[in-house]
């Protein structure tokens, strides 16, 4: 019987079989950040052990930092002593780091794909849970928990029982104005905030495969968002071009041998899933949230569903300030917030940039536009893509994960309604008391300009 | 880590499904770089009202409820995998946590750090919450080697499944690494055949 793309990738990682259900998994790249390391670096002094592998192992600074003026010292002193110690800790024990002021610094998660770290087979861990972004290319990556970082640190491997595998198949042509963003809300949507738990998932079919990278990234950077381990997609040609000529991408024979490689890697035609889901690309229009986690999430034309229908609706609602059976057209906000490791990469900023141009936000919203790397900062200054944002009365800021959790300054104030780009939209998620509404950057963008929740479909005839 | 044998004790009620990390504790107070203290935040945004003020309506503040059990809808720990979820609880002085359905990596984080997730039936979770409800004194007993879960004073109980090397790894007060540093020389071995492209 044939396998499943997952299956090959994990199984070529066993190290050994130790008992039931429990294997020794080797980790070919682990990615740190400020918030989850310090406890697990401690440990290793504690243990008076040094880290396995340290060209395995890279850090950069992005939850905690600052957006603006990220040449000054950090003012906030919690901050600035998180970001310390990973420095310190980074020297003490030999990783390479990308901090603040560095050319590479960005959301671990979008980094990773543009320096060519992320690349098809590997088993990649982080600690975040957003690290099933990686799996856009064909990787095997998931977020783990601090004493887990540590493990990694230590061994190079994690002690982990292998998930079920799921498939979600999107077959046909999407919607002018409809992105990968919203495909994953959608599924979400239909399959619930636990609807993945156990599983590892992969996205397959045409709607699938007609995705840049970028946009491939944003559908698997949210499968936690329904409780999967990770999601993931067949690496194919679009990937190759993605990879080719990146700095850390295999060169010249390298290169060649790796392609061999990576075209070996997907679900044989008489692999067998756990569980099976097909959605149509035609039924996906624009998504909106109305509620506080990911899976209340509706296309925008539609009404908020009768509180009774759905547990948790009624709570939600009330922290929400919205009413059941209310349309979301027309819901007037106070913040757009563009940016997080699901869509800050240049691509989302090109298409803000094309839908905002010559046009400017209403004058009660605020909009922030923060890229997820150094680099999209760079390439965007580039294209002009800044003067387009600052002609709109948008603020384009300097990178990091900013508004998507509010570790650092970039709050949003208690009650206001905030049409955020992120990935989640829990209770006090941007702030204490935030109403956030998840939905893609264009309809972002058009919640900018318009200062409600609009359609944007209606904008592109 | 702690040992984990039997643990026979009141429980505290959250009768609320998919409760996510933001919620057990919110990111801006992730900023600690050690694993202690967290406890004084647990539930932060439920438990205090903006003004700071202890929130009288929420579970941790009403003198009924006590226990080191705490219980609570299902989906618990969706979310963010920040493992200062698992930090709270335990340091707030619950030792297990009792759901029909447990997110996979507060789960392992929970395991990780000596705080034990039951996982019982949406009906056995039902009974649980209707005896803390009839009487907040009633006693629960999980016993970790016999993987069961008792009501005391009643006949009702359940067994529940847990990884046998968790189980192993909690009785015993181990983690992953004294386990997986042990192995050292198969991992080596193995990365000598390993190619990474
Ligand atoms: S941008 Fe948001 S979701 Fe992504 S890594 Fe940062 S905090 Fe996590």
């Amino acid at each position: 019987m044939g396998k499943t793309l997952f299956d090959k990738i994990w199984d070529a990682h066993i190290v050994e079989d130790v008992g039931p259900g429990t294997q020794v998994l080797y980790i070919d790249r682990h990615f740190i950040h400020e918030v989850t390391s310090p406890q697990a670096f401690d440990g290793l002094r504690k243990r008076g052990i040094p880290v396995f592998s340290t060209a395995q192992t890279i850090a950069t600074a992005d939850h905690n930092v600052p957006t603006v003026n990220q040449h000054l010292p950090i003012e906030e002193p919690l901050s600035r002593h998180q970001v310390d110690m990973l420095t310190q800790n980074c020297a003490e024990f030999g990783v390479e780091l990308f901090g603040l002021g560095h050319p590479n610094q960005g959301i671990v998660h979008v980094i990773g794909p543009e320096l060519g770290l992320t690349r098809p087979g590997m088993t990649i861990v982080c600690g975040d849970s957003h690290t099933s972004t990686h799996g856009a290319f064909g990787t095997v990556a998931f977020g783990i928990g601090t004493s887990q970082v540590e493990q990694v640190l230590a061994t190079q491997c994690l002690l982990q029982s292998k998930p079920l595998r799921m498939r979600i198949n999107i077959e046909g042509t999407l919607s002018k104005g409809v992105l990968s963003k919203d495909i994953i809300l959608y599924i979400i949507s239909k399959l619930t905030t636990s609807g993945g738990n156990g599983y590892f998932v992969e996205y397959a079919g045409s709607a699938i495969r007609s995705l840049s990278m970028e946009a491939r990234m944003t559908i698997c950077n949210m499968s936690i968002e329904m409780g999967a381990r990770g999601g993931l997609i067949a690496p194919d040609e679009v990937t190759f071009d993605y990879l080719k000529g990146r700095p850390h991408a295999p060169a010249g024979q390298a290169w060649d041998e790796a392609l061999r490689y990576w075209k070996s890697l997907y679900s044989d035609e008489d692999a067998l899933f756990d569980k099976e889901y097909h959605f149509r690309a035609e039924d996906i229009g624009p998504m909106v949230t109305y509620g506080t986690n990911p899976g209340m999430g509706l296309v925008v034309d539609q009404h908020i569903p009768d509180a009774e229908t759905l547990p948790g609706v009624e709570k939600a609602l009330t922290y929400m300030g919205l009413q059941e059976k209310q349309a979301m057209l027309g819901q007037k906000i106070d913040y757009v917030f563009i940016g997080s490791c699901t869509n800050s990469r240049i691509e989302d900023l090109r298409l803000v940039a094309d839908f905002v141009k010559g046009k400017e936000k209403a004058s009660h919203v605020a909009v922030f536009v923060v890229p997820g790397s150094k680099q999209v900062e760079h390439q965007a200054k580039a294209e002009g893509l800044d003067q387009i944002f600052a002609a709109a009365g948008f603020e384009f800021r300097e990178p990091g994960c900013s508004a998507c959790l509010g570790m650092n300054e970039d709050k949003i104030p208690k009650g206001a309604y905030c049409v955020s780009t992120s990935n989640r939209n829990f209770e006090g998620r941007q702030g204490p008391g935030a109403r956030t509404i998840l939905a893609s950057p264009l309809t972002a963008a058009a919640a900018a300009i318009a200062g409600n929740i609009v359609d944007v479909r209606t904008f592109l005839h | 880590m702690d040992k984990f044998t039997t643990l026979n004790s009141t429980a505290v009620p959250l009768p609320i499904e998919d409760i996510d990390t933001d919620q057990i504790i919110p990111a801006r107070f992730l900023k600690a770089t050690t694993r202690e203290g967290f406890g004084d935040n647990l539930f932060r945004d439920w438990r205090y009202t903006q003004g700071e003020q202890p929130n009288a309506d929420f579970v941790l503040n009403n003198p009924r409820y006590r226990g080191q059990i705490l219980v609570a809808g299902r989906n618990f720990g969706c979310g963010s995998s920040r493992e200062h979820a698992a930090w709270a609880i335990y340091d707030y002085g619950f030792r297990a946590v009792v759901s029909s359905f447990y997110a996979d990596i507060f789960r392992g984080n929970a395991l990780n750090n000596g705080l034990l997730p039951v996982q019982v039936s949406p009906a056995f979770l039902d009974q649980i919450f209707r005896h803390i409800e009839q009487d907040p004194s009633t006693h629960f007993t999980i016993d970790l080697q016999a993987q069961q879960i008792s009501i005391a004073g009643t006949e009702l109980s359940e067994h529940f499944d847990i990884d046998p090397y968790k189980k192993t790894c909690m009785i015993n007060g181990y983690d992953d690494i004294d386990y997986l540093l042990n192995k050292r020389s198969q991992i080596e071995t193995f990365e000598k055949q390993h190619q990474i492209y």
